[in-house]
């Protein structure tokens, strides 16, 4: 049915080309240039002009065969009545029986979280207090998280956020919060929305303290690290949850990681959350889809299969500033989840790209040409391709 | 997003281009949708700006020389059966076409290949790459990386070893013979799926 168009090479610049000159008797290290060097640009430049691998991350990744749901399935058509058939009984089972369930689930699950958190936030502050709201949030996202038949596994446990640390995890959909929040609980960062939104997050923060920002704090990068610092110090708060990747990316692969989040200290827990696309594609493309209609979509799958790692926790080295330590951290993520370790900004989906880059790679190309050794920071995760 | 079949029937004369080149009409079809993606103005054609919007192909060093490739000479645009034509080359070799030597050779044999990768180089057509040109590619993939004077001694290298003729640039069949324990096939080849 539905393929990728061309199978990418997954090798990094050196390992392509190594082994286009593996026919030559000199070794690598010396350097040397070879007529089909450029081989591994040309087919590169052609492969982007084919496919660009970077809008592809952005629209929905794409399954080898077909889940029956349409929405997976980019090219559709006609194979057989039978399978017609067998596509129109899931619809009904999703859209009939499924769906009103999930609604039900979800509401009942929103309700009790604004009910319940509203009168905990009658007590006095008191670790009975905390008891409580931990466990009313942890009940709401459980309903929720049944609202959405999702099914979660998580490993590692022992690696889960502590109070007073930063959770980072990579974004794939809103879920993502329902996903987390149901084995654990977090401050919530975020813009403060209005409406339903906006009642939620109001009852939330009585019960204990999240992070709502207004839109215009948002823009004073300061003023926001100050309060998630502030935050952070007391240690009694519960860990802070932050998407470092500004937007949702479509579990495929890991985006660069904005580094503000890395600058506000304290103690890093990477999380790496990988859904299944078999049963129901979690991504988020919110240029085509609002959250209405997402979660509706959502709502309809066939479920929602997640597995989260918790990843053992990182602090910044010493020498090591915001970037390098956002990269250290994003590719542990991108390891575990056996997601692709991508160096381009998630912006790239609304702007242009850099020269930057293109220098990079004659820096690295030429350190090959030229033998040097220990180029700065070629890691071998650093996919530019 | 439509049925292929939909799609097959707006790109004139599929028949022949399957014949040509060897695509099948599914790969037609997203090479088609490809190219009314990057075809933004909708003209039926595409330019060489329509080809620098795509990012990864602005930061590749070489990446208005593979441009050039898909403009003939004096033409500006590119319509879609060149399109096609063009990236029929690097399709990898059909193995279990019979060597048939009254055929005429794939479009995407070894020589074909090689003849593509000797144009990168080759800009003016002379059927030679003179040390200029040579300098001229190692100069856009190595920038400001090293120096004119290494930029010039490996050029030199270069010629050296590959130049058979002493004629001080590489011809067509030094180019070939140069590369000829390199798996062409495997390396200048986008390996599209089914």
């Amino acid at each position: 049915f539905l393929t990728p168009l061309y199978f990418m090479e997954g090798g990094s610049m050196e390992q392509e080309m190594g082994e286009l000159r593996r026919y030559r008797t000199q070794s690598i290290s010396r350097g040397e240039f070879s007529l089909s060097d450029s081989f591994y640009f040309y087919i590169k430049g052609l492969e982007s002009i084919v496919d660009d691998q970077v809008t592809q991350r952005f629209s929905s990744e794409e399954l080898v065969s077909w889940n029956l749901l349409t929405r997976t399935n980019h090219n559709f058509h006609y194979i057989s009545l039978r399978l017609t058939i067998i596509w129109g009984l899931g619809v009904i089972i999703r859209y009939c029986v499924l769906f009103p369930l999930r609604i039900t689930l979800a509401i009942i699950g929103l309700t009790w979280l604004v009910i319940g958190t509203t009168l905990v936030g009658f007590l006095p502050n008191h670790r009975l207090k905390n008891w409580l709201s931990e466990l009313v949030h942890l009940m709401c996202y459980r309903i929720c998280a049944r609202g959405l038949s999702a099914t979660i596994q998580y490993h590692n446990k022992e690696n889960k956020p502590q109070k007073g640390g930063i959770c980072v995890a990579n974004h794939t959909s809103p879920i993502d919060i329902v996903i987390l929040a149901n084995d654990g609980c977090y401050a919530m960062v975020g813009q403060s929305h209005g409406g339903l939104m906006g009642v939620i997050q109001r009852s939330m923060v009585r019960s204990c303290p999240h992070v709502w920002f207004e839109r215009s704090e948002m823009r004073d990068r300061n003023a926001v690290t100050s309060r998630l610092r502030a935050h952070v110090a007391a240690k009694t708060n519960l860990p802070i949850l932050i998407f470092p990747e500004g937007t949702c990316i479509n579990n495929t692969s890991v985006m660069m990681f904005k580094k503000g989040s890395f600058e506000i200290g304290g103690t890093i827990y990477p999380v790496a959350i990988k859904y299944d696309p078999r049963f129901g594609d979690a991504f988020w493309n919110s240029a085509k889809y609002n959250m209405v209609n997402y979660l509706l979509r959502m709502m309809t799958s066939w479920a929602i299969v997640v597995n989260v790692w918790y990843l053992p926790p990182m602090t910044r080295r010493e020498g090591e500033d915001a970037a390098q330590f956002a990269n250290r951290v994003k590719s542990a993520i991108a390891h575990q989840g056996g997601l692709l370790d991508m160096a381009w900004d998630g912006s790239l989906k609304r702007a242009k790209v850099k020269e930057e880059f293109k220098e990079q790679q004659q820096k690295m190309y030429s350190s090959m040409v030229m033998g040097k050794k220990g180029s700065t920071h070629t890691k071998r995760s650093h996919y530019l391709y | 997003m439509g049925s292929t079949n939909s799609t097959l029937s707006k790109i004139p004369n599929v028949e022949e281009l399957v014949q040509e080149t060897g695509f099948t009409p599914a790969h037609i079809v997203r090479l088609y949708d490809r190219f009314e993606a990057l075809d933004k103005e909708k003209t039926g054609h595409l330019r060489p700006q329509d080809f620098g919007a795509i990012n990864r192909l602005a930061i590749n060093p070489i990446g208005d020389r593979i441009i050039g490739a898909f403009f003939s000479p004096g033409q500006e645009t590119v319509d879609f059966h060149s399109f096609v034509r063009i990236l029929a080359h690097f399709r990898p070799a059909d193995k279990k076409r019979p060597k048939d030597p009254s055929m005429p050779e794939p479009v995407n044999s070894r020589t074909s290949k090689l003849k593509f990768a000797f144009q990168l180089y080759d800009q003016d057509k002379d059927g030679k790459i003179s040390r200029a040109e040579l300098l001229q590619v190692l100069r856009s993939m190595l920038e400001m990386q090293v120096t004119e004077e290494q930029l010039e001694s490996i050029a030199d290298r270069t010629i050296q070893e590959a130049d058979l003729d002493t004629d001080d640039a590489i011809s067509f069949e030094e180019f070939r013979k140069s590369l000829e324990k390199v798996n062409i096939d495997h390396k200048m080849s986008i390996r599209f799926l089914r």
